[in-house]
């Protein structure tokens, strides 16, 4: 049995075509589980309308609003999502089959964590969108600083997804241990509120927590157009935080099942 | 052992290690898979097969030892070699949303001479499936697309580890006349399977692993020298208890038995002249005795 491709000479794929072909992939699954993709895209609209319409007419609590579920919706598209697939696909195996093939681990986690940061993307424009003409707040002032913050806080977020993922020890168990993180850390880091409101042990709490420095540089360029100089700290804060999930999250990667 | 020049061998192993801390899970393991042959790898549950297996599939490293698989080392997972072996792993592992045709298309895309995608699917006997989503699929078809997806790189070398867990005996045929139709395109296959039918069946020749090391290794037919495959004879006699002798000399035997019976005008139920298969040889070699530990 011959067939036309074994004629041909080899062609390798470079690493970029494959890990653009692995978001591909990603993309086509994500859409194809609706429930996932309504739970990931409707989760943070609903809130904001929610809280949106109950808070309506009152501008400060909407400006408090906007830039947290914003947050928010980075957190949960590539903290929660990264952590919560990863143990998936490593419990199935599917980490195991992909590494038994040609394709680079460095090009299939790029297909992952690109596939996570264009689900951030997509959040923040709907918020932005909504915040725009469901509640009359403006533009956001500075899209540079937006830019950077979203990219920041998407590095950020996945190094530590990818990095929790290690310590969850099977998937049964997942939901539990990211909620475990991500609850508590969405109401301390003043999702929902301004930090500056709550009793001071959250608020120092919250000072050491990324989430809050996040959303802190997201207020900055959506709401109150506070350069980026002012922001710097928060910025400092994140990659700290990016650095050391990076760390975690390369060091403890296994690629098997918990156990082998 | 013959010797062969290195392009006739796929896999060779010598003197292989494998420690996790105090325990040795393969303690000096050697042989040698021929290209073109089906290999069949058997043993007990923690003989050592899975992690001897997942050595050569690169996916563990040795202790100790040399390993070479088409001519490369696998630890380190050289691209080059991951390009030319598919393996099957004992869970499949697929992508429930995605159809048969699209990932056999996707991981075709990985390798740089793919076999033809529906050339792939019908070599499993999947045709009219290619556009079912894995998750429709049954058990028996999962596994089938499993080996799809190993073969569609179109490898030199192929590892399947137990691949008809959990067949029905027609499942367990056609996956049979797949590996068949497989060797029959040159393809080098290792077989880790538990059943000893199945080895039988399909392998070239087999190595039995036990505690970590090889203790026969040869052709189904020869395995475990020539005292193991000696003829047995057995009968019931006339007081209802069976009886077995085991001889080089079959014909003789027989002739004397018979002539006694026939001089005494007793019939011999059940009488039967039989070869022990391999799973009597392998239950042998393998067995341990009480009180060994």
């Amino acid at each position: 049995m011959s067939n036309f491709a074994q004629q041909q000479a080899p062609h390798r794929r470079s690493a970029v075509t494959l890990a653009w072909r692995q978001y591909r992939l990603e993309r086509k699954l994500f859409w194809r589980n609706p429930s996932a993709a309504f739970f990931n895209l409707m989760l943070p609209l609903l809130l904001l309308l929610l809280f949106g319409a109950v808070f309506a007419g009152n501008k400060k609590y909407v400006d408090v609003i906007v830039p947290g579920i914003a947050g928010m919706g980075v957190m949960a598209s590539t903290f929660s999502a990264l952590a919560f697939n990863l143990t998936f696909l490593r419990e199935q195996g599917v980490l195991k089959r992909v590494r038994g093939t040609p394709m680079p681990p460095a090009s299939y986690l790029s297909g992952l964590l690109a596939n996570a940061v264009t689900n951030a993307v997509i959040q923040i424009t709907v918020v932005i969108l909504v915040a725009r003409f469901g509640f009359g707040v403006g533009w956001p002032k500075n899209w540079i600083e937006l830019g950077i913050f979203l990219a920041v806080g998407v590095a950020t977020f996945g190094a530590l997804g990818v990095a929790f993922s290690h310590a969850i020890p099977n998937f049964d168990a997942a939901p539990a241990y990211v909620n475990a993180i991500f609850l508590p850390v969405i109401f301390i880091s003043g999702v929902f509120y301004d930090t500056q409101t709550a009793p001071a042990f959250l608020k120092e709490i919250a000072q050491i927590l990324p989430l809050t420095h996040l959303i802190d540089g997201l207020s900055a360029a959506m709401v109150s157009g506070k350069a980026i100089s002012t922001q710097l700290g928060s910025l400092a804060v994140l990659l700290a935080w990016g650095a050391v999930g990076g760390v975690l999250a390369v060091r403890g990667f296994s690629w098997d099942e918990r156990g082998n | 052992m013959p010797t062969v020049s290195s392009s006739d061998t796929a896999i060779e192993v010598i003197d292989l290690h494998k420690s996790y801390g105090e325990t040795e899970a393969v303690a000096g393991l050697s042989f040698e898979v021929r290209r073109g042959e089906v290999f069949g790898l058997l043993g007990p549950n923690g003989a050592g097969k899975t992690t001897t297996v997942e050595i050569l599939e690169g996916y563990r490293a040795r202790t100790s030892g040399t390993v070479t698989v088409l001519g490369l080392d696998p630890q380190g997972r050289p691209r080059d070699l991951r390009e030319r072996v598919g393996i099957v792993l004992q869970n499949s592992a697929l992508y429930a949303n995605l159809t048969v045709h699209e990932a056999l298309s996707h991981f075709a895309s990985l390798y740089p001479a793919p076999r033809n995608v529906d050339e792939t699917i019908a070599l499993v006997g999947l045709q009219g499936k290619e556009d079912g989503r894995s998750r429709t699929l049954s058990g028996g078809q999962r596994r089938r697309l499993d080996l799809a997806l190993a073969l569609i790189g179109d490898p030199d070398l192929v590892f399947l580890d137990e691949p008809t867990t959990g067949f029905d005996p027609q499942a367990r045929r056609a996956a049979w006349e797949t590996i068949r139709s497989l060797r029959s395109l040159g393809t080098t296959i290792v077989l880790t399977t538990h059943y000893l039918d199945e080895a039988q069946e399909l392998a070239d020749r087999v190595a039995i692993i036990k505690d970590g090391r090889v203790v026969a290794e040869g052709t189904p037919q020869d395995i475990g020298g020539a005292t193991a495959h000696q003829a047995r004879v057995s009968w019931t006699d006339e007081y209802g208890a069976k009886q077995e002798i085991e001889t080089d000399m079959p014909t003789k035997l027989l002739h004397e038995i018979t002539g006694t019976a026939l001089a005494a005008g007793r019939e011999l139920t059940g009488l039967k002249v039989s070869r022990p298969s391999l799973e009597d040889i392998y239950l042998d070699l393998t067995m341990e005795e009480p009180g060994d530990e």
